[in-house]
């Protein structure tokens, strides 16, 4: 099994925005890898162990379109257990969602992974399209928002459940396909590969931490480099990001001192009940 | 033909309500793409439905296939295509609910068209406003390509209102689709009386800070007294406490009522991301310093134990007269 798994690096979400002259000011931005393709990378990983700890069949190759600097969070990556990174030079302003997908289309022929497995959103642009652009350019079946995953003994096919608004949707997805991750995907028992793991099989209920000898491994794992150009891609963004505004802010409110006076607000004032 | 084509869902063979903003969105954007708004719905046995969507718009085309039975990305993405080659139309739109975020970028990729997801408002033919960053800046963006896909964010735009005039209804050919072996197994859906989280005057919502299942009854009782929905906060479901379609934020539901009520709710960044454009918050919390009061326009600093039962008896003694 080999499973390729993009990223990208968003600044800190726990950050505060800087705002100036119409557009976002993020010289100040520490950056990370976006938490919902973390989630990805673990579960690449997950796919291919035996349990917890166990032993590992299969490959996971990471990929991101980010400037040089993301060679520091890619080893972070590595030394979590996938075993070589792509690093292809991109910057955000010259990326939309859908030269990303068309780049990653065609590392997709180059590479033939059997399975895409990456994360529902970036936490920067919030776009949520890659994943099913990428399924779409590349004619694959694709799953978007993954609350669990189960690969088939015979590694050809996933069975899976989706979030969706009315609740869960369980669905089967051939492979090679696109699969795109939510939250849950890290609970205990969200994710197993039949051929591998057996059914008691459980992980932690979070990514999990690079240890010591992850790190140390990881210095000595590929990380290539290569431009768009070389994969044959030129293409241009579809989108132009005109400028960013910070949105109004809520007014501050009032601290009410009991029940009756918050009710008595809800009606009287604000009107609402 | 200029025009709009709008994606109109279906459920058991009804129209979703969820798909009227869209058509909202879609009038709008005709406005500056010229033409008229016509319907495209895929599915099986759908006729009700259509007939539904025509008060709406100009123009129904229904796909009406048993092989679009399933609501899978793999074959509905093919029929918007097929629909967008076929009519010329300029622009597609789609609510940004689950199966709208699902659908519309492979529609894109397929019509090799530039797309802007989660719209929150039209400013052009091709320009519009959404949120980024969790809802902690507005992007303003222009689609560069000729043809425009975009989802809109179900809660800010209106339901749309039946036209003047019925729409005519077309029933189209089956295309070939193929769904790549993907199939849907199931669907294990909450059932409940109360209304849509996304389309709820009232939101109840419960945190971290309810500590176990059997202590949302009480935040039920309070939700059925305002006739609201129930949500939580990704704390709440991922404890088990409720089922995972109740999450409100980032990640689950958006929703902007006229009311939303936090209870033992911090207000971590992605939670306000999902309720931030409700029109009153009151935030219920023991503690004075959690993030939720700094958004809520009336914040009562109890512990819920206290304060909901309080709360329930004093809106009855209201409702009472």
């Amino acid at each position: 099994m080999k499973i390729l798994v993009p990223w990208k690096r968003v600044p800190n979400p726990e950050q505060k925005l800087k705002f100036g002259g119409g557009t976002l000011d993020l010289s100040g931005a520490t950056w990370q890898v976006n938490p919902f393709d973390e989630y990805a990378v673990e579960t690449a990983l997950r796919l291919t162990e035996k349990g917890k700890g166990g032993e590992r069949s299969g490959e996971v190759v990471l990929v991101s379109l980010a400037p040089k600097d993301a060679t520091q969070q890619m080893r972070g990556l590595l030394a979590m257990g996938a075993d070589r990174g792509i690093l292809i030079d991109g910057q955000d302003a010259d990326l939309d969602a859908d030269v990303v997908a068309r780049t990653l289309a065609a590392l997709v022929a180059a590479e033939k992974p059997d399975l895409v497995v990456m994360g529902k959103q970036a936490v920067d642009g919030d776009s949520g399209q890659a994943g099913q652009l990428l399924a779409g350019y590349l004619g694959w079946p694709q799953a978007t928002f993954l609350a669990t995953i189960r690969l088939a003994t015979d590694g050809k096919s996933a069975t899976v459940t989706r979030e969706v608004d009315a609740g869960v949707e369980e669905k089967r997805v051939r492979l090679p396909a696109v699969v795109t991750v939510d939250l849950r995907i890290i609970g205990k028992k969200a994710v197993r590969n039949e051929a591998l793991a057996s059914a008691d099989a459980e992980w932690e209920d979070s990514p999990r931490y690079a240890s010591l000898k992850g790190i140390m491994a990881a210095k000595k794992k590929e990380i290539r480099e290569i431009t768009r150009d070389s994969l044959g891609v030129s293409a241009t963004p579809r989108v132009k990001t005109l400028g960013f505004e910070a949105p109004a802010g809520r007014k501050a409110g009032v601290k009410v001192a009991s029940v009756e006076e918050l009710v008595a607000k809800l009606h009287n004032e604000a009107k609402v009940i | 033909m200029a025009g709009v084509l709008v994606y109109v869902e279906t459920a058991n063979g009804d129209m979703r309500s969820a798909s009227l903003p869209a058509i909202t969105a879609a009038r709008e954007l005709a406005q500056h793409h010229g033409g008229g708004v016509t319907a495209v719905m895929a599915g099986a046995t759908i006729g009700a439905a259509a007939s539904e969507a025509a008060r709406y718009c100009d123009r129904v085309m229904v796909y009406d296939d048993p092989a679009l039975a399933a609501v899978l990305a793999e074959t509905h993405a093919a029929v918007l295509a097929a629909a967008m080659t076929e009519t010329g139309a300029g622009a597609l739109v789609a609510t940004a609910s689950s199966t709208g975020k699902d659908v519309l970028p492979r529609v894109a990729a397929l019509l090799a068209a530039g797309m802007a997801s989660d719209v929150i408002r039209i400013k052009g033919p091709r320009s519009f406003r959404r949120p980024a960053y969790a809802g902690n800046a507005l992007a303003d963006i222009e689609v560069l390509t000729p043809i425009v896909v975009a989802s809109i964010r179900q809660t800010e735009f209106a339901a749309a209102t039946p036209a003047a005039s019925v729409g005519t209804i077309e029933q189209h050919a089956p295309i070939p689709v193929d769904a790549q072996g993907s199939e849907i197994l199931g669907l294990h859906t909450t059932k409940s009386a109360r209304p849509d989280l996304s389309e709820a005057a009232v939101v109840v919502s419960g945190g971290r800070g309810m500590r176990a299942a059997e202590n949302f009854k009480i935040l039920e009782e309070l939700t059925d007294l305002l006739g609201g929905a129930l949500g939580a906060s990704r704390a709440a479901c991922d404890a088990g406490m409720v089922p995972n379609d109740l999450q409100v934020g980032q990640t689950g539901k958006i929703v902007a009522p006229k009311l939303y009520i936090a209870v033992a709710i911090s207000g971590a960044i992605q939670h306000l991301a999902g309720m931030k454009g409700s029109k009153v918050i009151v935030a219920i919390n023991k503690n004075a310093d959690e993030p939720i009061f700094q958004v809520a326009d009336y914040g009562l600093v109890a512990t819920w134990e206290q304060a909901v039962p309080a709360l329930i008896a004093e809106v009855r003694k209201l409702k009472n007269g």
